[in-house]
């Protein structure tokens, strides 16, 4: 039997103190277990986990660049498929990585149809090269590339969904989570490995740094993103909504004030506009979802 | 050191770097408190706390980072976050 106590991604890593992608790498080595190929883009994942000669991977790992993560983990399948080797094959991307810069191999590959895991570590932002905003950045962050100021508001785009444009490509299992739900994010990380064909799960990991926030908070602060409706945790079989977490709403706010990026919302003064305007796209995905578990109302007097 | 195209790194050699050295506060654990829940283990980024087969958790102050998840995590309040005395 495994031994759940031995790490497959081990200590000594160079992540700031409770990073989320960090705990993110060891939950998703708890499902896969030590036969495994992986393949991780560029990002602070490779930076931290792997500054040569050191690497905190005790499983295949191979570091491919940005745009073609999906291709190097297509050839390793293609090659163990033709040797009737039965390994997994995940490949680990960031969110820059994911949503926009090897989104052209990604779609490559799930086209193709290799049998293969797509888990993306969702930290929102560029965070290696210094916070720059991504396709993932959600709406009204502030970044270095999208500073909030007497002009902004921060990010004036609101997040891209990853996940639907994976599914119109004809994906049999499409999963989001998040490292606050860990049993959660082992069951869906392993079936998604356990499905044949290429199969993606997007994991919400919050960085403390590119935040701004204490370490201590990495998982309380991912809790109340699923708690506020601005995160949904759901799965999809061969393009349908089958499963979605369901909350007792939060308002937006009680996230959004948690985070250094969000801060021009609160100071100098609060923003009761731009905050209406997150909150709408919290009731959108409530709606769109059904998030919401209603309480019984009392029987009619 | 020349490297060719490709390089490759031991398995686990990140263990050579200690990281308890950027600690500024350290997890001290109550056990009396403890409900053996392991909440602690399952989220500790480092991967750092072990159990002994009995049910006790202890971290391994040699990787332990200080970031204080177990501690803000834990359901029974076990774990204290402390100054670190260097
Ligand atoms: C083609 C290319 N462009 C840019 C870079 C510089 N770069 C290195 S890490 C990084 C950020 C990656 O962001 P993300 O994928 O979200 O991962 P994170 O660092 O946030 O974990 C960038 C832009 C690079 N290495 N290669
Ligand atoms: S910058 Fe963010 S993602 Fe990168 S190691 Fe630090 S906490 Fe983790
Ligand atoms: S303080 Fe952080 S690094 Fe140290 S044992 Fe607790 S969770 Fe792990
Ligand atoms: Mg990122």
């Amino acid at each position: 039997m495994e031994n759940e106590a031995c790490e497959l991604f081990d200590s000594g890593h160079r992540a700031c103190g409770g990073c989320g992608a960090a705990l993110a790498s060891r939950l998703i080595l708890k499902a896969a277990g030590k036969d495994v190929i992986v393949v991780s883009a560029t990002g602070c994942l490779e930076v931290f986990s792997t500054p040569y000669p050191e690497t905190a991977w005790k499983v295949p790992w191979v570091h491919s660049l940005f745009e073609n993560n999906s291709a190097v983990a297509s050839g390793i399948e293609a090659s163990l498929k033709r040797q009737g080797r039965k390994e997994k094959v995940i490949a680990i991307g960031g969110d820059g990585a994911t949503f926009d810069i090897g989104i052209l191999c990604l779609s490559g590959a799930f086209e193709r149809g290799h049998d293969f895991t797509y888990i993306c570590y969702d930290n929102e932002a560029y965070m290696n090269t210094g916070i720059q905003r991504s396709g993932a950045t959600p709406y009204d962050a502030s970044t270095t590339t999208t500073p909030a100021g007497r002009c902004s508001y921060g990010n004036p785009r609101p997040k891209k969904d990853m996940p639907a444009i994976l599914a119109a490509h004809g994906s049999p299992y499409i999963a989001t989570t998040s490292i606050a739900y860990p049993r959660d994010m082992i069951e869906k990380v392993k079936r998604a490995i356990e499905t044949q064909g290429p199969t993606y799960v997007q994991v919400h990991a919050p960085c403390c740094t590119g935040w701004g926030f204490e370490g201590e908070k990495t998982v309380a602060i991912a809790k109340l993103a699923l708690e506020t409706g601005l995160f949904v945790s759901y799965e999809m079989v061969d393009g349908s909504v089958v499963k979605v977490k369901k909350v007792l709403r939060k308002p937006v706010e009680e996230y959004l004030s948690t985070q250094r990026r969000f801060r021009h919302l609160f100071k100098p003064k609060r923003n009761d506009a731009e905050i209406a305007k997150i909150q709408a796209i919290a009731d959108r995905n409530a709606e769109k979802f059904g998030i919401d578990i209603k309480l019984k109302k009392p029987a009619a007097e | 050191m020349p490297l060719g195209l490709g390089c490759s790194a031991r398995p686990g050699r990140a263990k050579d770097n200690r990281t308890g050295s950027w600690r500024v506060f350290w997890p001290r654990f109550d056990h009396s408190k403890c409900s053996k829940c392991g909440m602690c283990q399952t989220l500790c980024p480092e991967g750092c706390i072990s159990e002994d087969g009995e049910g006790t958790f202890q971290p391994d102050l040699t990787y332990c980072k200080g970031c204080g998840i177990c501690a803000e995590e834990c359901p029974g309040g076990a774990i204290q976050m402390e100054k670190e005395e260097k």
